[in-house]
Parts: C-alpha cells; structure tokens; sequence
C-alpha cells in the first residue's frame, strides 16, 4: 500500500492530519496497538517539524506485510547540524511554535526512541528528508 | 488517606472537579488510573504509558492531536479555559473526552491524586 500526503509550512490547524491519517489506516489493519502509537508518535513529531520549519513537504507512506516506510522530504532551511539537533534540548523553534507546546528540543530523540529505524539527511538551504522505519513484529 | 482502592471513571473526575465532560465521544464511565499534568505536548509525547487523563492548560488543536498520537482517553483543560468547536470534533472523531474544569492545574492535581489517580512518574 502506498499513500502519499502534503504538508503545509507554518499551518498548525492541519499539522497531525498525517499522523491521523496513518494511524486510522494501521489500526483497520490489526497492527499491534503499540507498533501503532510508536510509529504515529515519531510521524507526528517529524510532521510538525515540517509544519515548524520548513515552507512545505511530501509525506511517502509504504506499507507492506512486515512493516511501515515513512519518507518525509521537505523544501525549507535544512539542518546545519544533525549531531547537535539530535541533542535533547537544543531547538531552533520559533516563539509561535513554542506556543504550541512544542520547540523544547525533544522532538529529534523522541522520534529515534519511536522508530526502528531512522535515518535523517538534510542540505542546508534546501530541506530535509527523514526515513522512519517500523516493523510490524513488536520481537523483532 | 487516598482512596487507592476505589475506580475512578470520568463521570467522578468531571465532579471531583466541579467540571463537566463536555465532548459526547469518551464513555462517561471509562476508569482512568493515570494521569500527567503538563502545558508542554513535547513532554507528553514521550510518555511511555497509555490510556492516561492528560490535565493542560495549553489550548489549542495540538492538544488534542498530541493526546490521539499518545492514546490519551481523556484531557481536562484547567482553568475554564474554553475548546474551540474545531477541538470538539477533533476529540468527538478521534474518541477523546474533555472535561472543563475551574480549578488551577495544582488544585486538580491535588484532588485526583488523592482520588488514587497514579502519576506516570
């Protein structure tokens, strides 16, 4: 199964729309309740960076019978260091941002506690593209 | 002494906490355990427990998307602070009830803890 989703930069109303998407469509396939909330958690974290950061982005949903590939390829600012973003605490988010609830620097980390696998590669100036990975069996 | 032996559903949270449940969506007799009080959704997030009542003063539509991520069941926004319509259906879609509530987020803390409400933590 593949899907695939728009996200707008800087609109907080539909930022989790994804996430939401997502999550209705492994719950009507029986997927583990905990797979699920890890995975939604990690896309939702990655979808409102885009919403955050970047002026727009592409959101690739792959599902086969082992596991979800999540690919989000964004146009925006890029990440000038990745080490350093993936350190707990360290934001670059605006004060709008903040406002939400979020831009506390926890958003990196959280999203690798929730993945099985993530890969992040970013061009300054040109975007960011994120791979999350999850497999469907919670032993392997 | 806290009631630690007694369930706790949302209909007797909604009166431990002069509030009302203000969405149709949450079962008004569904028991919550847990519980986690906070205005930051990034924190909320990476809670390692499910199905908890989440007390926030932050109100907005990330509330309540942080909390159907999370499989929170229930959000009690402190302070008579009011939800818009657009977070009313958002929580009546995605099963979530809303409890209003007068009281300051330390206040209702308080009385659900001493309630038996466990906190994650």
């Amino acid at each position: 199964m593949h899907f695939e989703y728009h996200v707008e930069g800087g609109n907080f109303s539909q930022a989790g729309f994804t996430s939401s998407q997502v999550k209705k469509t492994l719950k009507q396939l029986n997927v583990d309740g905990d797979v699920i909330r890890r995975t939604v958690i990690a896309l939702y974290e990655a979808e409102v960076n885009i919403v955050a950061h970047a002026y727009k982005g592409k959101i690739a949903v792959d599902i086969d019978p082992e596991k979800i590939s999540i690919l989000l390829d964004d146009e925006g600012p890029g990440i000038p260091d990745i080490q350093k973003a993936m350190e707990v605490g360290y934001s670059t988010a605006t004060p709008q941002v903040r406002e939400m609830g979020f831009g506390a620097g926890m958003g990196l980390s959280n999203m690798k506690n929730n993945s099985d696998r993530l890969d992040i590669d970013s061009v300054v100036g040109k975007g960011t593209r994120v791979m999350i990975i999850n497999y469907f069996n919670p032993t392997r | 002494m806290a009631a630690t032996n007694n369930l706790v559903n949302l209909e007797k949270i909604a009166q431990l906490l002069d509030g009302q449940i203000i969405t149709d969506a949450g079962n008004p007799d569904r028991i919550i355990e847990g519980a986690f009080a906070s205005d930051l959704m990034s924190d909320v997030l990476t809670l390692p427990t499910k199905h908890l009542l989440l007390l926030t003063g932050l109100v907005n539509i990330q509330a309540i998307r942080t909390a159907e991520m999370s499989d929170i069941d229930c959000i009690v926004f402190v302070r008579n602070k009011k939800v818009t319509v657009e977070m009313t259906n958002l929580a009546n879609e995605t099963g979530i009830a809303i409890i209003h509530s007068p009281f300051s987020m330390y206040k209702a803390s308080g009385i659900l803890y001493q309630a038996g409400i466990k906190p994650v933590y």
